[in-house]
């Protein structure tokens, strides 16, 4: 963690606000708590990371912050606003403008978000001419720009060209261009690493760790993987069952951890130190959010679990602003 | 892109020879022709002058090596009945059936692929439901049937409408068009109805599936996550992708219109190709038969052809798989 780097988060000022967010989904076996009571508070360019397993809502928390989340969804209450306007209070066309100008999102898989059909360049002037009235040579223009931003090479080959073309490193890197086309203050990535190489996801990592530094824009990066945000963002929300269940700086939560998932979490991660030992594993499976047990979701699994853990765990502040649920917390007395 | 043509072309012309054949002998088989040419009375002698006149008491290897030879030329023989050399005879007719069935798929795409489309975007509308009910009787009910009550309706009950024929014709470069005139179009409309109705049940079923299919995908959302306006991304995004079924079928519904439209231009007596054929089949009339396979098999060839150049138009891998080969 490079000290400046939280320093300058904090001093920003806000940018997003996020309180009891719940986004359920109504299905016929029961309604879905996907999230289910949400708070976020990400500083203007602020980097967060937002971890938890699949089925933990990490990527609907994302979803709902773009007000994409399609039938049967829906966010049934919370309030969340960017920049000081209220977002749960806009129409269809608010929202529209919000999306890509404001916020930008990037998907997971970089073979399935490109239309197929349509050229590089169709698809970066129409993410420019959605928001701002240009003709299409100065969105070409930026698009060109852009495209050099994030390190591709000859760009206006590239424009040219249709997706299958691009190797999927190229096209995932096309899709954060797209993402800084209208310099959004916010970028949400979900898993936009998971479904490249190795030697590419690290490179893809830095790329945008160091645009959003340059240009200033706070970044959720949505992710199963602890390692991956682990140097990269500045503070880490751990989510389990629609719920955060621990949010601190990211060397706080890596180093002590207080809540025992995060702590089965770090410790699935390989590493050097734990070379030729058996890697530890959470026992069980993530609860079905049709049917959560009372009380903390996370008790069944939990070695640490004690008799009041059968009531929901209350979100405990520290002085930092570091906060958790949980009853037994890690790592020393509870303040 | 040349190659392919030329390699199309050679297709062509390998299944025109064997299918050329095929119907030969298929003739051949099914009967003697010459029952129909002299009169009941007539005696062996007269029977023994016609089938040599029409070159019938040769062996059909014979028969069918003088046809190459001859179609190689551009000629296909006479018609049996009248006379007329066959291709001109076909040729003739062929413009009432192209206009009839342009028309009639026209209406088909015009009303099928934005019906699709919305039946695709909203499946639980009502809206929805009564268009894919109505789509099942589109294509269930037989084509005759529809045909005559949309007489009886258009024509005997309300009179608004001509029942049969083909109106008042313009002659365009030796091919008269009944496109061009108000007293064609009034008989047209009935046919082309009938004729589009169940193409256009179809491709409402086929726009909806592809509607369905791509509607979920990422790059649909990610167009919105752009903040793309919702009627680009309909009308761009989702269109261009569910294009590829839909000319396919719609290729395929046209080649097969032209090619057996004869349903419809019975009912509606519209003097075109599908009357001309099976009435030729009835009496062996077999330059005719022949000539108008012919026809049929180069036409479809160069239907499929424009299909999969259209492929090219709207689907950038099809592109790179021609210039690969």
């Amino acid at each position: 963690m490079i000290p400046t780097d939280n320093a300058r988060a904090q001093d920003a000022g806000s940018l997003l606000s996020i309180k009891g967010l719940k986004t359920y989904f109504a299905t016929r076996a029961g309604v879905v708590k996907a999230v289910d009571g949400v708070d976020i508070e990400l500083a203007k360019g602020e980097i967060l990371g937002l971890v938890g397993e699949s089925g933990s809502g990490k990527s609907i928390t994302g979803f709902s912050i773009l007000g994409l989340i399609d039938p049967p969804g829906r966010i049934v209450s919370g309030s969340m606003s960017y920049n000081g306007k209220d977002l749960t209070a806009l129409d269809e066309e608010g929202w529209r403008q919000l999306r890509g100008g404001d916020i930008a999102m990037i998907f997971q898989d970089p073979s399935m978000t490109l239309n197929p059909v349509l050229r590089i360049d169709a698809q970066m002037i129409e993410a420019m001419q959605a928001h701002a009235n240009v003709g299409p040579a100065q969105a070409y223009a930026r698009a060109r720009e852009v495209l050099v931003m994030v390190g591709i090479p000859s760009p206006d080959e590239r424009l040219r060209s249709y997706p299958h073309e691009l190797s999927g490193g190229m096209r995932q890197r096309i899709a954060i261009a797209i993402a800084l086309m209208n310099k959004p203050g916010l970028i949400i990535a979900d898993e936009p690493t998971t479904a490249l190489d190795v030697s590419i996801q690290g490179q893809i990592i830095h790329e945008i760790k160091k645009l959003c530094r340059q240009v200033g824009t706070a970044l959720i990066w949505v992710t199963h993987d602890l390692a991956v945000v682990a140097g990269l963002a500045d503070r880490i929300a751990v989510m389990y069952a629609g719920r955060i269940v621990e949010l601190g700086t990211a060397e706080e939560i890596i180093e002590n951890p207080r809540h025992p998932y995060t702590k089965g979490l770090i410790e699935s991660v390989p590493s050097r130190s734990t070379r030729g030992s058996r890697l530890h594993q959470i026992p069980g499976m993530t609860p079905s959010l049709l049917n959560l047990p009372q009380g903390c979701a996370f008790r069944e699994r939990c070695a640490y679990a004690v008799s009041a853990c059968g009531d929901e765990p209350l979100n405990t502040v520290e002085a930092g602003g570091r906060t958790y649920r949980c009853w037994n917390p890690l790592g020393g007395p509870r303040p | 892109m040349l190659v392919f043509i030329i390699n199309r072309l050679i297709q062509a012309a390998g299944a025109v020879v064997v299918m050329s054949m095929l119907v030969f002998i298929g003739l051949y088989l099914i009967g003697d022709p010459t029952a129909m040419l002299v009169s009941p009375e007539a005696n062996d002698l007269e029977r023994a002058a016609v089938r040599q006149a029409f070159g019938l008491d040769q062996p059909i290897w014979m028969q069918y090596l003088t046809f190459v030879g001859n179609a190689v030329r551009g000629d296909f023989g006479r018609s049996f009945l009248t006379g007329q050399p066959a291709m001109q005879l076909i040729l003739e007719r062929m413009p009432a059936t192209i206009e009839m069935v342009v028309v009639a798929i026209g209406f088909a795409v015009l009303v099928g692929v934005p019906l699709g489309m919305l039946a695709g975007l909203r499946p639980k509308a009502a809206s929805t439901k009564a268009v894919m009910t109505v789509s099942i009787l589109g294509f269930s009910l037989p084509t005759f049937w529809i045909g005559l009550m949309l007489i009886m309706f258009f024509s005997v009950y309300l009179g608004l409408l001509p029942a049969s024929g083909r109106g008042s014709t313009v002659n365009v470069a030796g091919v008269s068009l009944s496109v061009l005139t108000p007293d064609g179009w009034r008989h047209l409309i009935l046919p082309a109805l009938t004729l589009g109705l169940a193409k256009a049940a179809l491709i409402i079923r086929v726009t909806r599936a592809a509607t369905r299919e791509v509607l979920p995908m990422d790059y649909i959302k990610f167009a919105r996550a752009k903040g793309v306006r919702p009627r680009r991304v309909v009308g761009v995004h989702l269109l261009r992708n569910i294009l590829i079924p839909i000319v396919t079928v719609t290729g395929l519904e046209f080649g097969q219109a032209v090619a057996f439209a004869v349903v419809t231009e019975t009912v509606f007596a519209w003097p075109g190709m599908g009357k001309l054929l099976i009435d030729s089949i009835i009496i062996l009339d077999r330059p005719v038969v022949v000539a108008y396979l012919v026809l049929m098999v180069f036409f479809l060839i160069m239907l499929n052809l424009v299909v999969d150049i259209l492929y090219m138009a709207i689907d950038p891998t099809a592109r790179e798989k021609v210039r690969d080969q």
